[in-house]
Order: C-alpha cells, then sequence, then structure tokens
C-alpha cells in the first residue's frame, strides 16, 4: 500500500525486475494505432503472461477432457489441472483446506453465489444487509435482489471526501439486526484500501458473517483469509493475470457445509431420485456443470507466475509508480484527482476541467494509451462526487514510470485538443 | 487510420463549448430523458409542437463533446421540421454514423431528398463511424428524440415509455 506522500520520497523498488516481467506478457508488445501499447486499464482486466496463455493451450492440446467424470487418461490430466488450480487457490489465500476454495466464473458470481445462498436462507424481514458506498455495482445488485425477497433492508457506509469510509459511521451502523456485511477489499474506482481486518471483527462482534470482495486486491497485496478471519473472500482469475470466466469464493467449512446448493446439475449431486437427491460434499455441491476447465488450468498457472514472483518487491514497485503517477498528474493544471484515501493501491482516478473524460479516452486511445473512462460500475461513488464519470489509471505489476510520461503526454494532448 | 482531427472538427469543438437551444423549454409538448449507462450521459430533451411542425427544440444534460455537439446539431436541424421530417432525418444520421469506414459516405443527403431533409451540417459528426465506441454518444440525442416524437403521437405507449431512453 501507499501513502500519498511517498510520490516526494522517490523511494524505488529494489530486487523487482520490471522490464523482465514485461518480457512475460506478450500483449504489451502490440502496437494499438500504430503506436507502442501503454496499458493502464489493469482493474478492468490484466494482461496474461505466456505461462497463463501456454497453460491453456496445452491443456486443449494435452488434457482436454470433462473433470470428475471419465476413467480414460485425459481425464485424469483435467481433473488434476483443475483440482490443482483449487490447490493453488488455497495456498495462494492461506486457506488451509481446498474444500473451502469453490471455483466459480468469478468476483459476480462468488458474490451471487452467497447472496442466493447464503442470504437467502438466513435473512428475514427485519435484517440488515450493511453494503458500502464503495462498492462495485456486483456488491450491490446481488444483495438487493435477495434483500427484496427477504424483506432485509441494505443499509450503506458513508465515505468521506478522501473517499475512505467514514469508520465512525461503520461503528454506529452495526447492530444486532446486521447479518451480512459485504465491503471491497480495494475499491475498483478510487484505489482506497479498506480495513478489512479490524471491520471483520467489529462485524464478528455484533454476529454478522462477513464477505470481502477481493476482485481489486488480489492483483496487489498479499491475501491471507485466515488472518483477516472473513466468513467469505471473492475473487476473479481475470484480475490476476489469469483467464476470463473463472474466479474463487473461498468460505469458511462450517458456513458452506450449511448453506444449500446455489445451482443444479450434474457433479454437484452425491445421488438422484425423482424422490430424493443427495448433494456431494462441498466444495462440489457448489460446482453445477462443465466449468471452465481450461480457464481454471491457466488460472492456475497465473497463481503460480504470481507465487513465483517477489510479492513485497512487487507491491513497492507498484506503490513506487502510483505515487509517481499520482504526483505528475497532479502537476497538470486543471486536473482534480478523486480518492485521495491515505492507504491506496492501483487505482489513479481524475477528471479534467473542461473534458469529458470519454473525449479523453478515445484520444488517449488513438496515442496508444489504454485507461477506463466512465463510472467505472461504481455509480454511488460517482454520485456521492457529484461527477458523472472520471478517467481511469490502473497499475498492474508490469507498468514502470514510462508508462506514466506517456500518460501524461497524452493528456496535454488532450488538452491541446480541447484548448 | 482513423485520424482524431476528423472526429474532433472545429465545428464539434465549438458546439461543446457553447452548445446551441441549451435550455429548458416550459410547457413543452414533449419532454423525453436520455441515458447512457456506459459513460454517464444524461440529456432532457424539449419539443414544441404546433401540429407535426416542431416549432422549437432545446435539451438540457451532461455529457462528451461528441454527444453535446451532437444534441446541439440536432435541435438546430429540428426546428421548423415536420415530425416526418425528423424520422427521416434520424435514418439519415444514423446511416451516416453507423456505415462501414472502410467504404465511401453514403450520400445520404440525396436518399433523405425525397422527404426533403439534407443532413447539412449534420454531415460534421460522420467522422463518429471510424470510432465505434463513440457511436453511442453521437446517437444518445437521437433515440431521445426519437422516444419523444414517438410519446406524442401513440398516446397508448405514454405510460410504457416514461422511463429514460438507453442507448445500451
Amino acid at each position: 500500500m501507499t501513502t500519498l506522500a511517498a510520490g516526494q520520497s522517490g523511494r524505488t523498488a529494489v530486487g523487482f525486475d520490471v522490464a523482465r516481467v514485461r518480457a512475460d506478457f506478450p500483449s504489451l508488445s502490440e502496437l494499438v494505432h500504430g503506436k507502442p501499447l501503454v496499458y493502464l486499464d489493469s482493474a478492468n482486466t490484466s494482461q496474461k503472461p505466456a505461462a497463463v496463455i501456454q497453460a491453456t493451450d496445452d491443456y486443449y492440446r494435452h488434457a482436454n477432457a470433462n473433470i470428475h467424470r471419465a476413467t480414460h487418461l485425459l481425464s485424469e490430466r483435467a481433473t488434476a489441472l483443475y483440482e490443482g488450480a483449487r490447490r493453488k487457490a488455497a495456498a495462494f489465500l492461506n486457506a488451509g483446506d481446498d474444500h473451502t476454495i469453490v471455483l466459480t466464473k468469478g468476483t459476480t458470481d462468488g458474490i451471487n453465489l452467497v447472496a442466493s445462498s447464503y442470504g437467502r436462507s438466513v435473512l428475514q424481514a427485519g435484517d440488515e444487509i450493511l453494503l458500502t458506498w464503495l462498492e462495485h455495482h456486483s456488491n450491490i445488485v446481488p444483495w438487493q435482489l435477495i434483500a427484496e425477497q427477504t424483506g432485509a433492508a441494505i443499509r450503506v457506509v458513508p465515505i468521506n471526501d478522501a473517499g475512505e469510509l467514514d469508520q465512525d459511521a461503520y461503528a454506529a451502523l452495526l447492530s444486532e439486526r446486521t447479518k451480512i456485511v459485504a465491503v471491497g477489499h480495494v475499491s475498483n474506482a478510487l484505489g482506497t484500501i479498506n480495513p478489512v481486518k479490524a471491520m471483520i471483527a467489529q462485524a464478528h462482534a455484533v454476529g454478522a458473517v462477513v464477505l470481502i470482495d477481493g476482485a481489486q486486491a488480489a492483483p496487489h497485496l498479499p491475501i491471507d483469509v485466515k488472518d483477516l478471519d472473513c466468513d467469505f473472500y471473492v475473487l476473479s482469475s481475470h484480475k490476476v493475470f489469469g483467464p476470463t470466466g473463472t474466479g474463487v469464493l473461498y468460505g469458511r467449512r462450517a458456513l458452506l457445509d450449511a448453506m444449500p446448493p446455489y445451482q443444479g446439475g450434474g457433479d454437484m449431486i452425491a445421488n438422484v431420485t425423482f424422490e430424493k437427491t443427495l448433494y456431494n460434499q462441498i466444495p462440489y455441491k457448489f460446482e453445477a456443470g462443465t466449468p471452465n476447465i481450461a480457464g481454471v488450468a491457466g488460472f492456475g498457472a497465473a497463481i503460480d507466475y504470481l507465487m513465483g514472483i517477489d510479492r513485497d518487491a512487487a507491491l513497492a514497485h507498484e506503490d513506487d509508480v502510483l505515487a509517481y503517477a499520482t504526483a505528475r498528474v497532479r502537476e497538470i493544471p486543471g486536473v482534480r484527482i478523486i480518492g485521495e484515501a491515505r492507504h491506496k493501491t492501483g487505482v489513479l482516478s481524475f477528471v479534467m476541467e473542461g473534458v469529458h473524460p470519454h473525449d479523453a479516452g478515445t484520444i488517449l486511445d488513438q496515442q496508444g494509451i489504454a485507461v477506463r473512462t466512465g463510472q467505472h460500475c461504481a455509480q454511488p461513488v460517482m454520485d456521492k462526487f457529484c461527477i458523472p464519470a472520471t478517467i481511469r489509471a490502473s497499475l498492474a505489476i508490469y507498468n514502470n514510470r514510462e508508462d506514466i510520461d506517456a500518460l501524461v503526454r497524452g493528456l496535454l494532448k488532450v488538452q491541446e485538443v480541447f484548448s | 487510420m482513423s485520424e482524431l482531427s476528423d472526429l474532433y472538427q472545429e465545428v464539434i469543438l465549438d458546439h461543446n463549448r457553447r452548445p446551441h437551444n441549451f435550455r429548458v423549454i416550459d410547457h413543452a409538448s414533449a419532454k423525453q430523458e436520455g441515458y447512457n449507462p456506459l459513460c454517464g450521459d444524461r440529456l432532457t430533451l424539449y419539443l414544441t409542437l404546433d401540429g407535426d411542425v416542431i416549432k422549437d427544440a432545446a435539451f438540457q444534460g451532461s455529457g462528451c463533446a461528441i454527444s453535446k455537439a451532437s444534441a446541439s446539431l440536432m435541435t438546430d436541424a429540428l426546428i421548423g421540421r415536420t415530425v416526418t421530417e425528423a424520422r427521416v432525418l434520424f435514418d439519415a444520421f444514423h446511416n451516416m454514423i453507423t456505415s462501414d469506414p472502410s467504404g465511401p459516405l453514403a450520400d445520404v443527403s440525396a436518399e433523405a431528398q425525397g422527404a426533403k431533409v439534407d443532413l447539412g451540417k449534420l454531415s460534421v459528426l460522420a467522422g463518429v463511424r471510424e470510432f465505434p465506441t463513440r457511436v453511442k454518444c453521437a446517437s444518445l440525442a437521437w433515440h431521445t428524440m426519437k422516444a419523444a416524437v414517438e410519446h406524442r403521437t401513440d398516446a397508448l405507449a405514454l405510460d410504457a415509455v416514461e422511463g429514460p431512453v438507453s442507448t445500451e
């Protein structure tokens, strides 16, 4: 994590070779509109290292078969890849027990699973679900759907002008009525790192169960679900350098055991008759149908890739680039940074006077610079700051100070067009 | 390769800085909201109709340069036209901004002449066709207009189309 003051310290990471990391990502050599790609949209989705691309290719070439269902060699290989990725994910999150790792379609799927299965079975009229103003739509809408069906109410933790959660308001909102707290570890729109460990302890003190949306944290911060003591932790493969369409739900074993299935189908059953169906044990109970096996194989390779680098050094490098970006972009006249939390990672959101973010996005793209412009699926955050949209530059381990220099040149060009 | 200057022509930048008809019409015959959830562009379109003739057109809202310039140019073009002509203009404009950028620009003016409609100044937005991600910005005001005139002429659909128009 970084503090804004670090921008002035000029601190650089040791023990992290960004040039070597960049060489691992083939797409970073792409030309965009004839210009070298400057990829600053990793909070949207990350680029993939060659090892991940190779792993999905290898699955289709050498192991293409269904999992858990056949006695032949290819099926054995496919099952080994799939269950191997589950073990890797358990290690990645320090979950300990592989059975607490449900392979999902991604973060959105994981949240919907918990909302539908856990939420529907425990919530009653008068109960409360506590969310925050920083949440991505995918950590809002599934809870609204369940609240509508169960009569539970949704309460929302406000944020301050820096884009940090109001912790006093959080403490005040927690009560014996609070049954579920769902909060992002890191804000996708602003990059704020929330103090989730302390928030989890406070929620547990009133008997609430906590889901952490880790989609934006996992690419940057080491995650330890035991240390956090969270009940559910969800993340997406595609944000951590793996393929799209897969991800992880970690759940506390006792909770997962007690939860009803989310979807019915093959692989999630132990015995089926028309009179009564017995469900499989966890995590298979939650994995109906043939999954994205190639994606999961790639996800396993992505975890290997991440665990193979010095993550502390990588984080120090990312902090350096974010602090540098914050300082450089702030120098541009007419720019206002949105979200200046003390603890941030990976995201620089801002607006430019007289230029709509969407226009800036097109002009940057013409220079080979990929950013995201818009609401970032976080309309409440935009409403809080009374803006329709922001320009968001988001970082990953492969970005460097040269990317930021290109962004600054690009933004000056934007101002030139609109001068 | 598409050029930025094709998209951000001086006329468009002027309309962005000083949009025409950027005001509220009190007691408008038709009022319709348009919203693009992708980028947060929002506008409200007001029309004053005298029989079938659009006597006045105006808009309010926030959006990118392309959506603002498009609304500004569209309201200019609508004033004095009939609702039927406005529909023909919609089709001509939509064809222009969604045509294949590798082919020649369709002679939309000629095509629309049957209904005495000429795209005229609206053709400065032709460059949008080279920027597929921006087509919705240019078409937001137009979809909103189409909904506004349909409201008026189809009383049965009034309740059904109360909500904002979305280009998604």
